[in-house]
Order: structure tokens, then sequence, then C-alpha cells
């Protein structure tokens, strides 16, 4: 173990574990939007930046993102600099302008103090910031169907070429941990729509309620070593189940 | 043949005899003298040379790498004499041969000095090259890159025979730290410090790498010393990998370099042949060997965590650097990665010691730097200088200044997109990593864009930033936003309707790049726009505020006019391609302002100071 500092406060933690870890062990609020805790920290949204120094730098200080910052004995760290506080609210001016229809973004500017932006807006219905979340998550523990596609301001998440993906399992992985709710999918019956394929829901056996995708089953059936059957109880019958199964264990 | 330590000085001593006093008529075949037609004329003077009853005992025909000085190609040298021939066409050839039988020098091919008129006759009396101290150039344009046998004379692979039979690889990382030698590639990077950590740091296998990304506009020293002298790249990294305990080495090329790749691939094959490359080096027990990777045209990934990412197959987006490359890099293992000048430099070290090479340059920067000296100077071209040589020094005395006798010099844009403008006031700055970065600028890989008072900065400084909008990642929000409403503020500023207020945007933006970027693309994407603003401010303003752009380059802030000097000569009538100009010979011309679409050229051609440049409303 090593001891650092956090806004004034010592505080203990392992050789190398990540700022923001720390930081929100001991209860120091730092804001992120491209951090997942399911996933590798990427460093893209510069949100969780955050100044440190140490006793030998002679007051030279430097910024870095708490997400990926390894920690290490002695080091000072302090969340709410001047510099740090303009920084994030640069980005979130940034963030506005690209989506100025998100209401996480809008919510956090006004936290920041942002009440006039400045700059010019881009379109209304642009949502994705492109934080890199659903793609890490899909390419490091679902199927890889999704990646960040061409560079710089045409930069897009996209399936390769834009193609219908065979290896996407419709299991709405991207969608779901999307913090701006940027990925649209579709849901109709026993339809579902996600980066332009339609996955057909196998009803289920009990009730006939959409379950999931077979291609998804499938998926976890080979990690899990359970059958691909044992997919098709919708959640409710599966708690009724559960329910009936302690009902008939003699207490 | 393979070459043992006991074989390869004997080998050595016959390659160099060979090559001392050797009769040679050498044929720039670098890309440029190429694009010129160097292979014609290196085939037609064969020819010629064969019907003169010349074989290759009586003169060698060597194609060599690039001689730097490419609008002077194709460039023909004759040796040991050191004649040098310039723009030689394949109608030449007969004549280069005949003079080379009389055993003169054919005149009206020779260089003809700007100043005084007088033809040169030798290579090292021309200026360009006698004010130069070519050390990571040493072989290029002397040696055919496509023959190991010519290197080696010239002594490639010396050190690495010395350091194989009389060092150990604590004594290499010792001559390399104490030569202080910098990272030719931007950031000035100790390379011993680099070195040192990688050889100390757990994990195996280790890797060396070679950036040949140069991604930098109008940028080519990189390629020419990979073009010309492979031989030196790779001995600097085999002696690399003997120093950490590599066995495995890649070099990065961009996607541009077809001729590079290829001489590469050869020097790769020949030293491999040769037992110089591959599994027990001379005969030692030391292995190492090359691979190239080839880029795919980002500028990004000359970036280096991004290069590693593109070598192991992944997107080339750059990560964070705070575990270093020497701990985890190139698939999480201890990396060195240097420039390919970098790497050239160390073979020098290591032969002539590193007390020789600390000799030269300033206090902090040892050595020399090749730089691409273009733009606005009478002789663009590779230009290699001692550290701490000026920047007057390089662009007036060696590049020849500013062509055109009514223009002035305006400023200097050293370390491309990275890198910042210097006016004529710092041209007495030393050339070294420290004092460019002191003023805002940097040595960048060695990119030098000379600017004259027909360069309008602001103009500049939106060319520049349009080039990174283009090549940002996209991975990290500083640089792929920030950096697009900051080409949207310049924009708007070149194009007449800028408010004083964008100023203060501007900073604000370069702020949050600076602070808020994850890698060196985007943290330094701000150098040309700050520093044009901190040394040409005025022309900003002149540009918002008068809507006058004096540099006659933003077409929305400019109007040619033709004033009283006019003799009516007719010359920018001629030039005109809107033909907007009227006016009968000896009479005053006129510019019709509804057709004129602001290109300069009359400006350009006119002797006589008649054309004049006003703001946008006359």
């Amino acid at each position: 173990m090593i001891e650092l500092t956090i806004d004034g406060k010592r505080v203990q933690a392992r050789k190398g574990e990540h700022l923001l870890a720390i930081a929100r062990r001991e209860g120091v609020e730092i804001p992120t939007l491209c951090h997942h805790e399911a996933v590798e920290p990427s460093g893209a949204c510069r949100m969780c930046m955050v100044e440190v120094t140490r006793p030998d730098w002679e007051g030279w200080s430097k910024l870095v993102t708490a997400c990926n910052f390894p920690a290490e004995e002695d080091l000072i760290v302090r969340t709410r600099t001047d510099k740090v506080m303009q920084t994030r609210k640069e980005i979130l001016e940034l963030l506005i302008a690209r989506t100025p229809g998100s209401q996480l973004i809008a919510e956090m500017a006004r936290e920041y103090g942002l009440d006039h932006p400045t700059l010019t807006v881009g379109e209304l219905s642009e949502k994705c910031i492109l934080c890199d979340i659903c793609t890490r998550v899909c390419q490091n523990l679902v199927t890889g169907a999704i990646s960040r596609i061409n560079r710089g301001v045409e930069k897009e998440v996209n399936t390769p070429f834009a193609e219908v993906s065979d290896v996407c399992i419709g299991c709405l992985a991207c969608a779901k941990s999307c913090p701006t709710d940027a990925i649209e999918f579709k849901q109709v019956g026993l339809e579902r729509t996600i980066w332009g394929r339609t996955f057909d829901l196998v009803p289920c056996t009990q009730c006939g309620a959409p379950t999931l995708p077979k291609e998804q089953a499938e998926w976890l059936s080979e990690r899990t070593g359970m059958k691909v059957e044992e997919y098709f109880v919708c959640v409710k019958c599966k708690a009724a189940q559960t329910a009936r199964t302690y009902e008939n264990i003699a207490w | 043949m393979k070459l043992t330590l006991d074989t390869f000085h004997k080998f050595q001593k016959e390659q160099a005899a060979r090559l001392e006093g050797r009769k040679a008529i050498t044929v720039c075949c670098g890309t440029s003298c190429r694009a010129k037609g160097g292979l014609d004329v290196a085939s037609a003077i064969q020819t010629k040379l064969k019907d003169a009853g010349l074989d290759e005992n009586a003169v060698e025909l060597t194609q060599t790498g690039c001689h730097g000085w490419c609008e002077m190609g194709p460039i023909v040298t004759v040796e040991p004499e050191g004649t040098f021939y310039q723009q030689v066409k394949v109608e030449d050839a007969d004549a280069i041969v005949a003079s080379y039988t009389k055993g003169n020098a054919e005149e009206k091919l020779l260089y003809r000095d700007p100043t005084t008129r007088q033809r040169v006759a030798s290579y090292h009396a021309i200026p360009f090259y006698a004010g130069q101290t070519r050390w990571a150039l040493r072989n290029v344009g002397r040696v055919d890159p496509a023959n190991i046998n010519d290197s080696i004379a010239r002594g490639s692979y010396v050190a690495l025979n010395r350091a194989l039979t009389s060092m150990t690889p604590e004594g290499v990382l010792n001559e390399v730290a104490e030569a202080k030698l910098r990272g030719r590639g931007g950031g000035g990077f100790d390379a011993g410090r680099k070195w040192r950590s990688a050889a100390k740091a757990p994990g195996f296998p280790k890797y060396i790498i070679c950036n040949g990304d140069e991604g930098d506009p109008g940028a080519f020293m990189d390629r020419t010393i990979m073009e010309g002298d492979p031989h030196g790249v790779l001995e600097g990294m085999i002696l690399a990998a003997f120093a950490v305990g590599s066995n495995q080495g890649y070099i990065y090329v961009r996607q541009e370099y077809p001729l590079a790749v290829e001489h590469l691939r050869q020097a790769i094959k020949d030293a491999h042949a040769m037992g110089l490359l591959g599994d027990n080096i001379l005969g030692t027990e030391f292995s190492f060997d090359v691979r190239i990777a080839r880029g795919g045209g980002a500028f990004v990934c000359g970036e280096s965590s991004a290069l590693m990412r593109s070598i192991e197959g992944k997107v080339g987006e750059p990560r964070a650097k705070y575990v270093h490359a020497t701990d985890k890099g190139l698939n999480d293992k201890p990396t060195v990665l240097n420039n390919v000048e970098t790497y050239v430099n160390v073979p020098l070290i290591v032969e002539k010691g590193s007390q020789w090479f600390a000799n030269t340059g300033t206090d902090k920067s040892k050595g020399t730097k090749a730089f691409s000296v273009v733009g606005k100077v009478l002789h663009s071209g590779l230009i290699e200088v001692p550290m701490g040589t000026t920047l007057r020094e390089l662009i007036f005395d060696i590049a020849g200044g500013i062509p055109g006798k009514n223009r002035q010099f305006k400023a200097v844009q050293t370390g491309g997109p990275s890198g910042g403008c210097l006016p004529e006031k710092m041209l007495d700055l030393p050339v070294d990593f420290d004092s460019l970065a002191d003023n805002g600028s940097m040595m960048g890989s060695g990119g030098l864009i000379v600017m004259d008072d027909r360069n309008c900065i602001v103009d500049v400084a939106r060319y520049f930033v349009h080039f990174l909008v283009e090549e940002s990642c996209g991975k990290c929000v500083p640089c792929r936003e920030g950096l697009r409403h900051l080409l949207d503020v310049l924009e708007r500023i070149t194009q007449g309707k800028g408010k004083m207020s964008d100023l203060d945007t501007i900073e604000r933006l370069c702020d949050v790049l600076e602070n808020g970027s994850l890698c060196a693309l985007g943290k330094s994407a701000a150098n040309p726009v700050r520093s044009t603003l901190r040394y040409f401010r005025k022309e900003y303003e002149e540009h918002i505020n008068e809507h006058f752009c004096k540099a006659g380059v933003c077409p929305a802030l400019c109007t040619y006019k033709i004033n009283d000097q006019c003799t009516g000569c007719t010359l920018c009538a001629k030039v005109c391609p809107t033909h907007c100009i009227s006016g009968s010979r000896k009479e005053k011309h006129v510019i019709d302002q509804a057709k004129c679409i602001q290109c300069g050229s009359c400006f350009d051609v006119c002797n006589f100071n008649a054309i004049d440049i006003l703001g946008s409303n006359g």
C-alpha cells in the first residue's frame, strides 16, 4: 500500500491503482462521461481531469485524466483547481456545440456555470459524444460488432463499412450502456431492430412474451454451458419459477 | 557469405580500398530525381559509356540516393573529382561521357552561382553543400543503397563490429547516454535515458521500433535517409537492440514512401545474407531481426502510442502515456521507439565515441540536425547543420535567402503543424530543442517552411489547423471538437466576417487544446495559431477591423489596383488567368474588378511596382 493526498486528505491505495477509483472510494466526486466500470478506461472525454504534483516537482504540476492515471507514493492530487474547472467547462462547451439536444450534457454544463455557450452549435439530432463506451463494451465483452470508423470530425460509431453486421447478436449492450441514449433501436412485438439488422425474439416458452434473440441465447449458451432453451423464459416467468422453487423447499 | 567478427574487418578494408579513388559517375535516383527522369539519365549514360568502350572496371555507374537539393535534379556527379552536374537530361549523356573521356567537366551543366555568375566545378565548393555538416546524411547520395558492399566500404557496420567485439550492452548504453543524443522526431527526449529504462524494465520480448512515419507537410529528411542509407538505419537499430536486449524490431514506414520500403527490404535481405542481421549476428550469440510495417496514411500514426496500436493491427489511436512505452509499449512489452534520424546517428557515436559527438552542438542539444527547408527560399532542400546554427545562417547563407527582388522575409514555421511561426526578429535564434520551444515553436522533426510578405499569416494558421482537423484521430474531445471550432473562427476571419472577440475565442480554444488533449497532436495543435497571434497580432486585427489582407492572399479582403508607375509593358495582362486586365501597349493598364479573382499573378510578375494591394473596399 502507498499513501497519497487527494484534495488535502491523506488516503491509502494500491500502487498503480487509478486515481478515479481511489477518489470515488474516498467520496471525492470527479465527473466522467466515458468511464464504465465494465471496461478499461479510455481517457477520451477528458472530463475527469485533475491536477497532480509531487513534493519533488518544485511547484510544477500537470493536468491528467483520473480514470487512467496510476497512483504513486506521495502524489498530491487536486480535483477542483481553477485550471481543472476551466478545462472541464471548456470541454462541456465543446460537447454542447456537438450535441445541443443532449439533456445529460446540458445538466452538467449548468453545474459548471456554463449559461451562455458561444460556439456555433451543431445539429439538434446529434446525441453521440463519441465516448467509446459502446464500442469498448461490444469489443471486450460481446462480439465486437461495432467500432469507431473514420477519423476526426468524421468519426462515428458504426458496423464495419456501415453494413449489416453478421456478428451482432442484438443484445443491446451498446444501447443500454450509452450515457446519452444515442444508439437507436426499435422493438415491436417479437421483432428487435438495431444497427440495421432485425432480430426475431423467441417467445417465452411459458407465457409467449418476447425473450431474447436466438443468436444471443446461442452466444450465451456457448459461454455458460446452459442449454439454449433455458434462455427462452421471460424475466417474469423466471421469477415465478424461482418463487415456486422456494415454496417447495421444506424449511 | 556470412561475415563473422574475425572476417568483417578484412572484408571492410577490401571494400573501402575498392571505393578509395574509384572512378565513378553517380546518378541521383531518389524519389524526386526519379520523377524528373533520373533512371532514364542513368541508363542513357550507361549506354554511352558502353559505346565509348568504358566497362565497369574503367568507370562505375552508381545509382545513389537523394542529394537533398531536389530542384537541381536529376543530379549527376563524377567521382573522385566531385564534379556536380545539375538538371541533367537524357540528351546530356553524350556530352557527360565525352567530357569524361577527355578528363574535363561539361561547363554548361555545372552549377552557376547566382551572385558571382561563375560556374562551380565541385560539389564541395557550392555554398549549399559547403555550409553543411552531414552526419545523419553522411552516406546519402554517396552510396548505392541497393548495394551493401558500398555501405560497408563507407563504414557501415564498423560500429556494430566494434560493439560486438569489445563492448558490453551497458557500454553501448553509456556511450549513447554520454553523447546526450536526443530524439530527432520532435520531442527531443534523451535517447540514452529511454534505452536504459527499456533495458531495466522486466518483460520479454523487448522491441525496437523505428518511426519512419514522417508526416509533417514539407518534411522529407527521414524519407531521404531510409531511401539513401538504409543500412545506417538498420545498424542504429541493431546497436539499440544490443544495448537494450531486444531480438525483434520494426520499421514503420508511411504508405507514401514505396521507394523507402523497397530499399529497406533489399537492405534487410542483404544484411541477412551477410550475417549482419538475423540469428547469431557476426557469429555471436546476439540475434536480432527487423520487419517492415507499413502505415495506412494517417498523420496521427506518427505519434508513438498510435503507431504501436497500428503495428498491433488495431485502430491507430493514441493512448495515455502515464505508463511509458519503455515499460509497456508494443503488445504491452518494453519498447524503444525512436525516429529514423536518431538511429542513424547511433553508429557514429559508437564508432567515434560520445566525446567526439558531444563536441558539436549546444550545451543541451548535441550533434547535428537535418532540416528540410522549403517555401520561399532560393534553394529548397535538405540541409544538415550543427545544433545551435542560427535560423539566419540556415535560411540566408545556406538556402540562399528569399527569391524575388522585392520580396521580404516574413516568418519561418519550424516543426510543421505542431510548431510555431517565428518572425524576423527571431532569426538569430540558435536552432536547438530548447531555444525553439522557449519561443513558442518547436524543433519537431525538422520541417522548416519559409514565408515572405506574400504569405498571409492568418491564412497560414488556417492552413495548419485545417490540416490538423483532417488528421486528428477524433478520440478525445478537445482535439476533435476544439480544432473544428478553431478552424471555423479562422475561416471567418479570412473571409472578412471576423470580430475582435474572435481573438479571445481563439485563445480559449488554444488553452483547452493544450491543457485537455490526450496526445501531442492536440497538445501542440495550438502552436501555429498561438505563435502567429503572438508575433503577428496586428495582421489579425487588420483582417478584422480594416478588412485588409496586406499579403493579398485572402480574396475577400484585398483588391489589386494598377498605379501610375505602370509602363504598359503588358506582362500582367498576359499572365492574368481571367483576362481581366486591359490597356494598350505603353499605356497604363486597368484591372476589371468584377472579373478579378485576386490570384496575385499580375503583382508577382510586375517589374515596376505598378500594382498595389489594397483593402477589400479599395
